[in-house]
């Protein structure tokens, strides 16, 4: 069965900004586990830009998951495409390979905020999927909780480098405005880390054996009390 | 950002230049001509193909689009 998370997140810059600080995302201090970042093809059709990227980040793979993946550079395959005029960017990522151990697919939408014209909601869906028999319960439990937490790890990246290629922008953000927490997480190097919270998801199944386990039971715990699709709220005090 | 080809790192480098200023400077105010960089385009794509083909990749498993064809995913109905 297919576990389906989504969230939202609101970005203090305006659309604009956002778009064009989303291809600046690497490299970053905290993105050394991205080893590369190709643009495979792009298009211009009916005024929108569609794109096509390839991503390789390494593959750390827990001891329990070396009997189902023995290859250690995981692929990631990421659409997106720009619509300027209706001010829409949407991506769409998945893992190439390993999809029958894990398979973990993206869609985030930025947005201009109806709160406010001046900023963005980035809204994100994911669909995270196994057939491992036995295993495939522990490794969606695990994907709720590590969801969980890489949303707000991923609003704290994406706001470190908008703040730095709008300085200006940054200068009148809220801080208070709490799904942002921005100005505790600027001094914060672990909280800077820079992804997509399914991207981190994909590369986070090859995290260390013993914190996966522990996230697992945990997460499972909780599954079982959520058997629908479960909203996941993205709080500041995650971490 | 590196390429997955060592070789195409410069390449990409250039391009990727390009493409941020056609972007903010052009697409985004609503120039949709997208010539300005299609010279620097093509040959880094000709060095990404080797690479990816010398590091078996299958281009087929990539150039299957998801988003906006049958494939991409729905949330469930609740």
């Amino acid at each position: 069965m297919v576990k389906y998370y989504e969230n939202s997140t609101v970005f203090q810059f305006s659309w604009d900004q956002v778009a064009r600080g989303f291809w600046h995302r690497y490299p970053n201090p905290h993105s050394s586990h991205v080893l590369s970042e190709d643009t495979i093809s792009r298009e211009v059709k009916d005024g929108k830009l569609y794109s096509k990227r390839l991503l390789t980040k390494t593959n750390r793979v827990p001891k329990w998951g070396e009997r189902f993946v023995s290859k250690n550079i995981v692929k990631i395959v990421e659409e997106s495409v720009v619509d300027p005029k209706e001010k829409t960017f949407t991506t769409y990522t998945r893992n190439l390979g390993y999809t029958k151990v894990m398979s973990v697919i993206e869609k985030v939408v930025y947005r201009v905020s109806e709160e406010n014209p001046k900023w963005t909601v980035a809204v994100r869906s994911a669909w995270i999927d196994s057939h491992v028999f036995g295993f495939s319960r522990a490794i969606q439990a695990f994907g709720l909780d590590r969801f969980k937490k890489n949303c707000s790890k991923m609003s704290g990246g994406f706001n470190y480098v908008l703040a730095h290629m709008f300085p200006t922008t940054a200068q009148y953000m809220n801080p208070n405005l709490s799904q942002m927490g921005f100005a505790d997480r600027m001094g914060e190097p672990s909280m800077t880390k820079l992804s997509h919270a399914a991207e981190d998801l994909q590369h986070s199944f090859h995290d260390k054996a013993e914190k996966m386990k522990d996230a697992a039971k945990k997460a499972t715990d909780l599954a079982k009390k959520n058997a629908g699709p479960v909203y996941v709220a993205c709080q500041p005090n995650q971490s | 950002m590196n390429s997955i080809g060592e070789t195409c790192n410069e390449l990409k480098k250039q391009y990727d230049s390009c493409f941020h200023v056609w972007f903010s400077e052009k697409f985004l105010k609503g120039d949709t001509n997208d010539s300005m960089c299609a010279p620097m385009f093509k040959v880094y794509q000709q060095c990404v193909k080797k690479a990816m083909k010398e590091q078996h990749i299958e281009p087929k498993d990539i150039e299957i689009n998801h988003l906006g064809t049958e494939e991409e995913k729905t949330p469930p109905r609740s």
